[in-house]
């Protein structure tokens, strides 16, 4: 059955997607565990839902391109809106967040009982891997690239700006530019993973993968690379596992990204709960 | 170093002013007064961490405008995110990034920096250790090699002796010393008023203003403490006298 599988070109599509896509989104999660903005990435994901839906309701159809571009504008929109809000400083950044996004979410359920792409709209919210594309491929290949390329290139004023922001502004890091390229480089990878997981599980492959390897490791660039690998072999062998078991790839990929954190979390050698370190230290 | 007439503001409210004062390497500086005296922001501004409203500082005869690799401000340590997963070594090699900038790979002499700035604070056992795992007092260590691997010759220290026991004050203070007599500038801001005659060979006591300067035992004397850190009676013995 695999060896049909191999060689079916959807399927080695949807192979090499699900890889793409792990990796970046496995290397960029790096940045979310360093900012400790996870509970923020999953306000913007839910955000992706509205856009979608206001995408397809101006221009009468579904198709990747108004899917991508509502998704990204709604969390752009959500997004900055909710930190330009913050800057007056009496409402905390996570507070307007909070609000914008629920509004925003509550807007993309009222709208979707007026659209006729209602069942295809299921697809985005969960992700169907397996429906991909060449354009989607091209799409999630692209993004990945950027992410790695700009990150990679700006490695160094990044760390620095979430370590120590003051002082990295002295050193002549432009702090606010590195923040807002962050959060644009998240939302990319946010919609780069909506063909894979679909918007409500995006935030599964941006959070999961550094989370579990920074269980593993002190070294700050395995966060990245661990996290890229961890994310890219754990969604194909997702992916892979996932027919015999009958269960949809894209829940399959944050299923298995979920218990490999349980396990780092438990079995780690040095920061595990089970681990004869952590217990010796506890005694 | 000389500063003159410096004052910080933040917003509206001036955090600090008329500051002036002269002195040179190999000087151990502490600055002294009660909360909220301006201690942190003195440092910061003398880091280049924040604008300075108005006022001059003059360092190896020219005066500095803005931030330079030879200034290192080792900030309190509850401002620091202990849990940032970065290795002593990690910690120690961003101080090399004024030098190498953005991009370039680190060189041969980026890496002899580091070992010497590692060697010289004594945290060679402990280099690969995440930063949350070190004492208080190895803390501090790793933010100095990091100054040193940065080739900083004004250390300005925030509250570096806060919370460490009395072995680890000792270090710390041979440690600094050790810097100062190598040609440093150490200035930081302290609050146990005994411990400082031992620590320090100048002091600048500070309440908003600058209330006195000059060597420690000539300007803490016990009609300034009590004019400075005015509490009531009762209290009197809480204030590290």
């Amino acid at each position: 059955m695999f060896e049909e599988l191999f060689t079916n070109p959807f399927y080695q599509r949807t192979l090499a997607a699900a890889g793409f896509i792990g990796f970046a989104n496995g290397f960029f999660s790096g940045f979310v565990v360093l900012r400790r903005n996870a509970l923020s990435v999953s306000a913007l994901s839910h955000t992706m839902l509205p856009g979608i839906a206001l995408g397809i309701l101006l221009t009468g159809y579904l198709s990747q391109w108004n899917a991508f571009l509502g998704a990204m504008f709604a969390a752009l929109l959500v997004g900055l809106g909710s930190v330009a809000v913050a800057r007056g400083k009496r409402i905390a950044e996570g507070t307007s967040l909070a609000v914008l996004y629920t509004a925003a979410f509550a807007l993309g359920v009222a709208i979707l009982p007026k659209l006729d792409t209602r069942s295809e709209l299921e697809h985005w919210l969960f992700g169907d891997i397996l429906a991909v594309g060449n354009m989607d491929l091209w799409i999630a290949f692209s993004i990945g690239a950027l992410i790695l390329l700009t990150t990679n290139l700006l490695m160094r004023p990044l760390l620095l700006t979430l370590f120590e922001s003051n002082v990295a502004a002295a050193q002549g890091v432009p702090v606010r530019a590195m923040q807002y390229l962050l959060f644009c480089m998240l939302v990319l990878a946010l919609v780069s993973s909506l063909q894979a997981v679909g918007c409500v599980l995006s935030v599964g492959l941006l959070v999961a993968p550094a989370a579990t390897v920074s269980l593993l490791t002190d070294k700050t660039s395995w966060l990245f690379w661990g996290g890229g690998l961890l994310g890219g072999i754990g969604s194909i062998l997702a992916v892979i596992i996932s027919s015999p078991l009958g269960i949809a790839p894209g829940p399959a990929i944050v299923i298995l990204l979920g218990l490999l954190f349980i396990f780092a979390y438990l079995f780690s050698p040095k920061y595990g709960l089970l681990s004869p370190k952590f217990l010796r230290k506890k005694s | 170093m000389v500063i003159s007439g410096l004052s910080v503001a933040y917003r509206d409210t001036i955090a600090l002013s008329g500051v002036s004062m002269a002195t040179s390497c190999g000087n151990r500086v502490a600055l002294i007064g009660p909360n909220g005296a301006g201690k942190s922001s003195l440092l910061k501004a003398i880091a280049g961490l924040i604008p300075r409203a108005s006022g001059e500082i003059l360092w190896r005869g020219s005066a500095v405008s803005k931030w330079s690799h030879e200034f290192a401000y080792l900030p309190q340590r509850e401002e620091v995110d202990w849990s940032f997963p970065i290795t002593v070594r990690g910690l120690v090699e961003m101080g090399r990034y004024p030098q190498t900038g953005w991009w370039r790979k680190f060189r041969e002499e980026d890496k002899l920096a580091v070992d010497r700035a590692i060697d010289s604070l004594q945290l060679r056992d402990i280099e690969h250790r995440q930063i949350r795992e070190l004492s208080g007092g190895q803390q501090q260590r790793a933010f100095l090699a990091r100054a040193l691997a940065q080739e900083a010759h004004v250390l300005l220290l925030d509250e570096p002796f806060t919370g460490l026991d009395r072995s680890a004050v000792s270090i710390l203070g041979d440690l600094l010393a050790k810097l100062a007599e190598e040609g440093r500038l150490v200035i930081a801001s302290h609050h146990d008023l005994v411990s400082a005659h031992s620590l320090f060979d100048e002091v600048l006591v500070l309440d908003t203003k600058q209330i006195a300067f000059g060597a420690v035992a000539d300007v803490l004397t016990p009609e300034l403490i009590s004019a400075t850190f005015a509490l009531p009676p009762e209290k009197k013995g809480a204030a590290h006298v």
